[in-house]
């Protein structure tokens, strides 16, 4: 689905990522883990088309899409949840689900993504006429999760879904991700701090620190790797 | 009593004008985060356009008016979407100082050009609309009058449709909002931009050709003092604020004529700005303007 090759990027004289490669199968669900400041947002902002690199090649369902504008990156089917949600904060839950679906013209369509929203999502639809900044943390992510399913994408990247969020409420979100992944075959890649959460819900993992990829593997292997539980599993 | 009626008239009149001045000041700044300064001088090319097309009709019909206000509105959308292209989105992204200072140039560049080819000389605006007084008790109505008020209040209303009712408007109010979650979602935000910067100049044609109407001598400085009372007005609402824009623009006309029909009428403009300083200081975001946390 998306194969990543020798990416670097660079924010003026600091580099972030040093040339990393990595490759997600269609209908997995892969997670990127790393401590702070290792790159993993400014990977997702790259694939998005935010960031420009300055080596490398990304190519998405066959296609390269490394120098392509992010709204039509948004349009082959790759969605992006921020970092920090990044709602609209002053339009109501509803018009930030029409935002979501801004390039979709299938009315059908949006009909279904709206339903399928709301079926996972049930607290958006009993708020739809509020303003979107004053949900609490928990329900924003969702607003966030669900605006770029309106998008109706192949491939879903998430940005620490868990940040700032009870940690009740991490664990239905989570088990919403799942969900997506299973029954709408929407292959995702999971950027997490969280590296218990998201070995345990992936099916493979990638390990970046400090702009490179560090290791890999089948996340059931990882969860069970020494120098992983030393260093992010807490022991 | 009469007297106050007349001059509250006059004042929401006159700040009719600033309001569609001040909307495209706001609307630019809520997309951009910069004050474009050649904005008033679209109002003065709006002006011209519509002396020049004035010519073309035989004047004093309503149609005829209604068609030279439309084609000088397209006509200056089109110059504000060029001035965006040409100026300002090669500078997308940088410092936003050098953006101002472009903008300043812009604005003197439409000012320069004006004189070349309009020349400096005052020209007096043609009667495009019908021209009548209406008395009513003590009250005189100039049709011109009520064009101004029935042009800006209509425009107003499209513009409150498009922004809040229609998809584009949505998708302005969101890269205002957050332009990278904007393109995330799909937005062009190029083209959310240049479709504000058109908007913003088409308003601010009706308003020069409004002004022109009531002060009928027209000029290639003429945008000077006018763009300023909007901006004043835009900041007054609350920058960035549409409803705020409005509001400024219309507070700012009244006190304006009040003032100017007083004993103190030459201190006109330093009581508009005085209480603009005012407001600011006990509404340092303007009237409706908000200072918005944003959760993390
Ligand atoms: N806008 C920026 N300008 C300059 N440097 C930046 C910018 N954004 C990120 N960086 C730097 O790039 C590196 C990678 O940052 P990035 O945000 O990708 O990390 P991250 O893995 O997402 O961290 P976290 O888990 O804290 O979100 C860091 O060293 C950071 O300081
Ligand atoms: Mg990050």
């Amino acid at each position: 689905m998306l194969h990543v090759a020798d990416l670097s990027v660079a924010y003026g004289a600091i580099s972030a990522l040093a040339g990393i490669s990595f490759t997600i199968e269609s209908g997995a669900i892969v997670t990127l883990i790393g401590g702070n400041g290792a790159g993993k947002t400014t990977t997702l902002r790259t694939l998005s088309g935010l960031l420009r690199p300055s080596t490398g090649k990304i190519t998405f369902l066959g296609e390269e899409i490394t120098a392509t504008q992010p709204h039509q990156i948004v349009a082959r089917g790759l969605s992006h949840v921020p970092e920090g949600r990044m709602i609209f904060a002053n339009l109501t839950v509803e018009e930030n689900l029409a935002m979501g679906a801004y390039l979709q013209t299938d009315a059908t369509l949006n009909a279904k993504n709206r339903a399928y929203v709301f079926s996972i999502f049930p607290r958006l639809q009993e708020r739809l006429q509020q303003t979107a900044g004053t949900l609490s943390g928990g329900e924003q992510q969702m607003l966030a999760i669900g605006r770029a399913l309106m998008s109706n994408p192949k491939f879903l990247m998430l940005d620490e879904p868990s940040l700032g969020i009870a940690p009740r409420l991490i664990t239905t979100i989570f088990e919403k991700i799942v969900e997506i992944n299973r029954e709408r075959g929407i292959t995702i890649l999971l950027v997490e701090q969280n590296a218990h959460l998201a070995l345990e819900v992936s099916r493979y993992a990638y390990v970046l620190e400090t702009g490179r990829i560090v290791m890999q593997g089948p996340s059931h292997q990882l969860r069970h790797d020494p120098l992983l539980k030393a260093t992010y599993l807490g022991g | 009593m009469s007297e106050f009626l007349q001059q509250l008239l006059n004042g929401l009149s006159l700040g009719a004008i600033y309001a569609l001045i001040a909307l495209g000041y706001t609307m630019v700044y809520g997309v951009l985060r910069f004050i474009n300064f050649a904005h008033s001088d679209v109002f003065m090319v709006g002006a011209y356009l519509g002396y020049y097309l004035g010519k073309l009709v035989p004047p004093g019909t309503l149609w005829g008016g209604l068609f030279v206000l439309f084609a000088a509105m397209i006509g200056c959308a089109g110059l504000g979407m060029l001035i965006e292209r040409l100026a300002y989105r090669p500078l997308r992204g940088a410092a936003t100082l050098n953006v101002l200072i472009t903008a300043i140039g812009v604005s003197l560049l439409l000012e320069y050009s004006g004189q070349r080819f309009f020349g400096a000389a005052p020209r007096v605006f043609p009667p495009i609309f019908p021209e009548r007084n209406f008395q009513l008790g003590a009250l005189i109505i100039s049709t011109n009058q009520l064009v101004v008020i029935g042009v800006a209040v209509l425009l107003m209303l499209g513009l409150q449709f498009i922004v809040y009712r229609t998809k584009i408007g949505t998708a302005m109010r969101a890269v205002s909002q957050n332009p990278k979650a904007a393109q995330l979602v799909g937005v062009n935000n190029d083209v959310v931009i240049s479709f504000t910067f058109g908007l913003g100049s088409a308003l601010a044609a009706a308003g020069g050709i409004l002004y022109a109407l009531n002060y009928p001598s027209i000029d290639p400085l003429m945008g000077v003092m006018p763009g300023l009372k909007a901006f004043v007005a835009a900041v007054l609402g609350g920058i960035g604020n549409i409803p705020g824009a409005a509001l400024g623009g219309l507070i700012l006309g009244t006190v304006e004529t009040f003032i100017g029909g007083s004993q103190w009428s030459t201190y006109k403009d330093a009581i508009a700005f005085a209480i603009l300083i005012i407001i600011l200081l006990f509404r340092p975001a303007g009237l409706l303007g908000r200072f918005t946390a944003e959760k993390v």
